[in-house]
C-alpha cells in the first residue's frame, strides 16, 4: 500500500511563531506513515484582512495560496480550524467574479482537512500519541461552527492512557480573540476571555487543549498577563508527547 | 458620545447588570435547547422556517399587496409608510380623527424604531405600555435592552424598588406581589383607553389578520378593549398563509422563550363585525418600510427573514457581556448589529458590525438560520470600502498583504519584527508591550516571541542537508 501524502499547510502563527508545534504536526503524522509535504514559500491565508473587510488585500493573499497550493497533490492538512474554513468557506466569496478563480478556489477547497478531523475521520486514528494528565478541552469557533468539526479532538484525547478529560463549562463560548476585533474592542475581548480563563481554571485541568494557535495565544497571553502558567496547548504539542 | 469601548467599559463595571445578565441568559439558551431537542423534526421545521422566510422575502412585493387586498376586504385600513415619520403622522391622525386621549399599547419593537410614544406624549396624549416589561421600562424612563425580554437588564430587587416609588407596593414584595401591583394599575389603563396600539409578529397575507403572541394576555387586551386597533407592521412580517404561520410560531415561541407555543397567540381579522359584541370597531394596519427596502435591495436581504425571536442575543458572547444598552441601537445583539445599518444606513452606525468575534454561535442559534457572520463580513467590506476603516488599519493590512505575496519580504519583515520585540518588556519569555494601537493587546495579554527561524526555514535547511 502507498503512503497517504499530504500538503501541510502551516499556517502564518505556527510557522513563526510556534515553528516547535508545526514540527510536533510532522511528528504525529509522520508517525501514521503519512508522507508530509511542505509547499514552500508558504505566508498567511488571508483571513485577518478578510476579517476585517480588507477583501482585495485578502484575494491577493488568497491568489499566493493558490498558487502553492493547487497543483500540489494529496489532503491539504492545516492544524488550525479558523485558516482551514478560511480556504474551504471564504476564498469563494473572493473569486465570486472570477469563474476561473473560483474552479480552482474549489478544487483546493475540497482538499483542505483540520488535523484532528483528518486523523481521525480520514486516518481513521484513535490514539496518536500523547502522555497521561487531567485535560479540558476548548472547541474553536470555527472548527466546529464553520467547519462543523465536533469530536475528533477529544476522541483522540480520549485515547491518551490513562489521561483523564474534564468538560469545560460553557465550552463552546468564544475566548474573544476574534482577530483585530482583540485590538478594536479590547474590553469586550478581554472579559469574554476572563470568562474563558475562569472557566478553565474551575476544570483544574492541567492542560487546556485547542486546535487552533490564535486561541492558544489568546488565553495564554491572558494567563501571562495575570502571572500564571500558560497551560493551553495545541493538540499537536499534546499528541507529539509520548 | 462615548464610543463603544466606553459604553461597553461602563457596562462591565455595572455589577447589577452583569448579576442580571448572569442570572437569565443561560436559562433562556437552555429553553431553547431542550424545547428543540423534544422536537423529533426540530431541524426540518427550522429548514421549513427558513424556506418561508426566504420565499416571502424574495416576493414581498406580491405578498403585501395580497395582504393589502384581504384586510381591506375584512373591513381593516391599511396605511403604507415609506419612514419613521411617516408612521407617527398616521398613528396621529387616527388619533385626532377619532377624538382619542388615552391609549394603551402592546409591546413593539418597530414602534421604538420609529419612537412613536414621544410624539404621542408631545401630541398631549396618555401612553401606557402595558407589557410588564415595557411597562417597568416606561415607569423607569428607561429602554428595552433586548427585543424579547425588554427588562433583561433589572433584577427583581430594583423591580420592586421601582414600584414602591410610583405604585406604593411594599419595598421588598415579591414577584406574585409585584405582578398584582402591575395588573391592578394596567387593568385601569385597558378600561378607560381609547386606542390600542400593537406591534405584529406577523401578518397574513393570505387573511389580512395581524398576529401577536404575548406571554400575559396584555396584548389581547390592547387589541379588543379600545374603540381602536392600530397595529404597526414591519413590510417584512408577512406569512403567505395560515399554514406558513403555523411553522413560523413552532419555530418562534421555542427560539424565544423555549416555549411549545406563547401562551396567547391572537389572530386578529378586522374590526368587529354587525353580529359580535366585542372588538374594536376599527382596525388600522400601518405597513412601515423605515429603510427596509435599503436591506431588500442590497447584499443584506437575508436579514429580513429575521422574525425575532432573540435567540441570537441570547447566544452572543458580546450581548452576554455588555448587555443590549451598550450598542445604543434599537436592536442589540448580532441581529442588532447587522439590521440596523442595513436598515439605517452604515455611516451612522459604523462601529456596530465590528462588534463580533465570528464566533458563528448566532447562526447557529438562528431559527431560520441567518448567516450572520457572513453579513458581518459583507458590512465590513463596505465600510473599508468607504474609507471608515482606522488609518492604522488601512496601512498595516496593505503593508502585510503585500509582504504575504512575496515570501522573502514576509520573511525579512518577521526578522525586522524579532529584532523589535528585544526592546518590550518581557514577562515568562512574551512581551508585555506592543507599539501603537497593538498596546491594546498587550494591556491585558501578552504577545508571544517570534521565533530564531521559522519552521518553513528549518524545513528548508533540514531538506537542503
Amino acid at each position: 500500500m502507498s503512503r497517504v501524502r499530504v500538503q501541510f499547510f502551516i499556517t502564518c502563527l505556527l510557522d513563526h511563531l510556534y515553528p516547535h508545534i508545526a514540527q510536533d504536526v510532522v511528528t504525529v503524522l509522520e508517525r501514521q506513515g503519512v508522507l508530509v509535504e511542505v509547499p514552500a514559500g508558504q505566508t498567511c491565508c488571508g483571513q485577518p484582512a478578510f476579517n476585517s473587510g480588507f477583501w482585495a488585500e485578502a484575494a491577493s493573499m488568497a491568489r499566493h495560496f493558490l498558487d502553492l497550493f493547487a497543483d500540489a497533490e494529496g489532503p491539504i492538512v492545516c492544524p488550525s480550524g479558523s485558516c482551514a474554513a478560511m480556504v474551504k468557506h471564504h476564498y469563494r466569496d473572493l473569486f465570486a467574479d472570477e469563474p476561473e478563480q473560483l474552479a480552482r478556489v474549489e478544487a483546493v477547497a475540497a482538499r483542505v482537512r483540520e488535523f484532528s478531523q483528518f486523523l481521525v475521520e480520514d486516518l481513521g486514528v484513535e490514539h496518536a500519541g500523547g502522555r497521561r494528565a487531567r485535560y479540558t478541552y476548548h472547541p474553536s469557533c470555527h472548527l466546529t461552527r464553520e467547519l462543523g468539526v465536533r469530536g475528533p479532538a477529544e476522541t483522540l484525547l480520549d485515547h491518551i492512557p490513562g489521561a483523564q478529560r474534564v468538560p469545560l463549562p460553557e465550552a463552546e463560548a468564544c475566548c474573544g480573540f476574534g482577530g483585530f476585533f482583540a485590538v478594536k474592542l479590547p474590553v469586550i475581548s478581554s472579559a469574554m476571555m476572563n470568562r474563558k480563563l475562569a472557566n478553565i481554571e474551575a476544570t483544574k485541568a492541567d492542560v487546556c487543549v485547542v486546535c487552533d494557535a490564535s486561541c492558544m495565544t489568546h488565553m495564554n497571553g491572558g494567563l501571562i498577563a495575570q502571572g500564571k502558567s500558560p497551560i493551553v496547548k495545541h493538540l499537536a504539542e499534546v499528541l507529539a508527547e509520548s | 458620545m462615548p464610543d463603544l469601548n466606553q459604553r461597553a467599559s461602563i457596562a462591565l463595571q455595572d455589577a447589577t447588570l452583569q448579576q442580571a445578565l448572569n442570572r437569565t441568559m443561560e436559562h433562556f439558551v437552555q429553553g431553547r435547547l431542550q424545547a428543540f431537542a423534544a422536537l423529533p423534526h426540530g431541524e426540518a421545521l427550522r429548514d421549513q422556517a427558513r424556506r418561508i422566510r426566504a420565499h416571502t422575502i424574495a416576493h414581498l412585493d406580491e405578498h403585501l399587496l395580497a395582504l393589502e387586498r384581504s384586510a381591506q376586504a375584512n373591513g381593516t385600513q391599511v396605511h403604507w409608510a415609506a419612514d419613521a415619520a411617516a408612521a407617527r403622522k398616521i398613528v396621529l391622525k387616527i388619533a385626532r380623527e377619532n377624538d382619542v386621549r388615552r391609549i394603551v399599547k402592546s409591546k413593539s419593537m418597530l414602534t421604538e424604531e420609529i419612537e412613536l410614544n414621544a410624539t404621542l406624549e408631545r401630541a398631549g396624549l396618555d401612553v401606557l405600555e402595558t407589557d410588564l416589561g415595557e411597562f417597568i421600562v416606561q415607569l423607569a424612563h428607561d429602554h428595552p435592552s433586548h427585543i424579547i425580554a425588554p427588562v433583561v437588564h433589572w433584577r427583581v430587587e430594583d423591580v420592586a424598588k421601582l414600584f414602591h416609588q410610583h405604585l406604593g407596593s411594599p419595598l421588598d414584595a415579591d414577584i406574585p406581589q409585584l405582578l398584582a401591583t402591575a395588573r391592578s394599575a394596567l387593568r385601569e389603563g385597558f378600561l378607560q383607553a381609547d386606542m390600542g396600539v400593537s406591534g405584529a409578529n406577523f401578518a397574513v397575507a393570505e387573511t389580512g389578520s395581524v398576529v401577536l403572541v404575548t406571554n400575559e394576555g396584555n396584548g389581547r387586551f390592547v387589541t379588543t378593549t379600545p374603540r381602536i386597533h392600530v397595529a404597526l407592521v414591519g413590510i417584512e412580517r408577512i406569512a403567505p398563509t395560515l399554514r406558513d404561520l403555523g411553522t413560523l410560531l413552532q419555530v418562534l415561541a421555542r427560539s424565544a422563550t423555549g416555549q411549545a407555543l406563547s401562551v396567547y397567540t391572537s389572530i386578529i381579522t378586522g374590526p368587529r363585525r354587525s353580529i359580535e359584541e366585542d372588538g374594536p370597531e376599527q382596525v388600522h394596519i400601518i405597513l412601515v418600510d423605515n429603510g427596509r427596502t435599503r436591506a431588500l435591495a442590497g447584499d443584506l436581504a437575508e436579514i429580513l427573514y429575521c422574525i425575532r425571536c432573540g435567540a441570537c442575543l441570547n447566544v452572543c458572547p458580546v450581548y452576554h457581556n455588555i448587555g443590549g444598552h451598550a450598542y445604543d441601537s434599537v436592536y442589540p445583539g448580532p441581529i442588532g448589529i447587522v439590521v440596523t445599518p442595513a436598515i439605517g444606513g452604515l455611516a451612522p452606525w459604523r462601529e456596530l458590525p465590528q462588534a463580533s468575534t465570528l464566533c458563528g454561535a448566532c447562526v447557529e442559534a438562528c431559527p431560520v438560520r441567518i448567516d450572520i457572520p457572513r453579513m458581518l463580513l459583507k458590512l465590513r467590506a463596505q465600510s473599508v470600502a468607504e474609507g471608515y476603516a482606522p488609518g492604522w488599519l488601512q496601512k498595516g493590512v496593505r503593508l502585510y498583504a503585500r509582504a504575504a505575496t512575496h515570501p522573502r519580504l514576509f520573511r525579512w519583515a518577521a526578522r525586522l519584527a524579532r529584532i523589535a520585540q528585544w526592546f518590550a518588556p518581557r514577562s515568562q519569555g512574551w512581551s508585555r508591550r506592543l507599539p501603537g494601537p497593538l498596546a491594546a493587546w498587550t494591556k491585558t495579554r501578552a504577545f508571544p516571541p517570534l521565533a530564531g527561524a521559522s519552521f518553513s526555514e528549518q524545513w528548508e535547511k533540514r531538506s537542503h542537508q
